[in-house]
């Protein structure tokens, strides 16, 4: 869904530089609370992942296609608001060496792409988590399920933005229209690829996923505060 | 401490436990796998917005991308024929271009390791600007 130069109008595209902007500025800051020597690196390689899946880009129906933007994807594994540093490196690599989405699109392409999905993806998956058994191994369907969510309404993000500032004078019931039709479609996509990124590390290392570690520390303090008494229950080894 | 809890929550679970320097060469050799060699194979038709400007007839207001003649532009590689080396060369420098800059980045935010007296706070408060 990168967005040219040239759909929206110059005023729309200062206005969502000056958010995403504002949004990366903040997220340096919270960022930090996420970030440490083992989460760090992880934070660059999802963003490399990121880049990587975004070039496969997958047929959904006659003479369409899709790729994964990867907010929910991110935000499961490094956190949201490392998740907006590493979304948004990936479209200012791909905007300013790969010719791939228009350089005043840029603002547009991080607010869309970035900031949407993993605002939603996150979201979506919270409210997931918190209603499924509260195991790791359910991380990755919650995740999955923020990641369906995320493109169709990022889509919607798009058509409110062409309501505000697009260059051409269309119907935007029928931009709405063609534009979530597509997106549900690319949107499982987008789910299938996040499950399986996601099951892969959660599988191995629960404890590198950002949004499994709440699950873990759950279930160690079970552990821990009833050990001398209990113990017997909980022995597994 | 963290570390200590993590080791029991992998014995209790009855693995030996991975190392994240594993996870993050695994995930870098599927990345730079995906993009230097699958993505030959990815579809080319236009994408879903592409797709609905070109049937609703807003592509035309499209312009030109400013750096269009850039030598990895459109996920080729300028001078490169072959189609299958230029994308995949493209992608691979794409891939280790962003885990520079996005791990470079992560890096300078991230939380500081406490010392062993742990001086906690002291270390956690300039890096941020």
């Amino acid at each position: 869904m990168h967005v040219p130069n040239g759909f929206l109008d110059a005023p729309t595209s200062v206005a969502t530089g000056v958010v995403a902007t504002a949004a990366v500025g903040v997220a340096l800051v919270k960022a930090r609370k996420e970030l440490d020597d083992r989460t760090a690196p992880m934070a660059g390689l999802i963003a490399a992942f990121i880049f990587a899946v975004q070039m496969l880009n997958f047929p959904v129906g006659a003479g369409t296609s899709g790729h994964l933007m990867g907010g929910a994807l991110a935000a499961v594994l490094v956190g949201p608001w490392t998740a907006v540093l590493s979304t948004s490196v990936v479209f200012i690599v791909q905007a300013l060496l790969f010719a791939d989405g228009g350089i005043t699109a840029l603002g547009t392409n991080i607010v869309l792409m970035g900031l949407s999905t993993v605002l939603v993806g996150y979201l979506v998956f919270l409210g997931m988590r918190a209603v499924l058994p509260k195991r790791a191994s359910f991380v990755p369907l919650a995740a999955a399920l923020g990641a369906l969510v995320s493109v169709p309404v990022a889509s919607l993000v798009f058509v409110v933005l062409y309501a505000i500032g697009g260059n051409a004078d269309i119907d935007l019931a029928a931009l709405a229209t063609a534009m979530v039709g597509v997106h549900v479609l690319i949107g499982i996509g987008e789910a299938v690829i996040t499950y399986l990124a996601v099951a892969s590390i959660v599988s191995v290392r629960p404890d590198l996923v950002h949004g499994a570690r709440p699950l873990l520390e759950q279930r160690r303090l079970v552990i821990h505060d009833t050990a001398p008494a209990t113990s017997s229950q909980e022995t597994s080894a | 401490m963290s570390t200590a809890t993590e080791d029991r929550t992998d014995q209790a679970e009855g693995r030996p436990r991975v190392a994240t320097r594993w996870v993050l060469a695994g995930t870098l050799l599927v990345s730079l796998l995906l993009a230097g060699v699958v993505s030959y194979y990815a579809a080319s038709s236009p994408d879903g917005l592409e797709q609905v400007s070109q049937t609703l007839g807003f592509h035309t207001t499209e312009t030109d991308h400013e750096l269009s003649d850039s030598p990895f532009a459109d996920y080729g590689t300028a001078g490169v024929s072959d189609g299958r080396l230029s994308g995949g060369i493209a992608g691979v420098a794409g891939v280790l271009i962003v885990l520079v800059l996005a791990g470079g980045l992560t890096w300078a935010v991230r939380r500081r390791r406490p010392e062993k007296d742990s001086a906690d706070e002291a270390s956690t408060g300039e890096t941020a600007a």
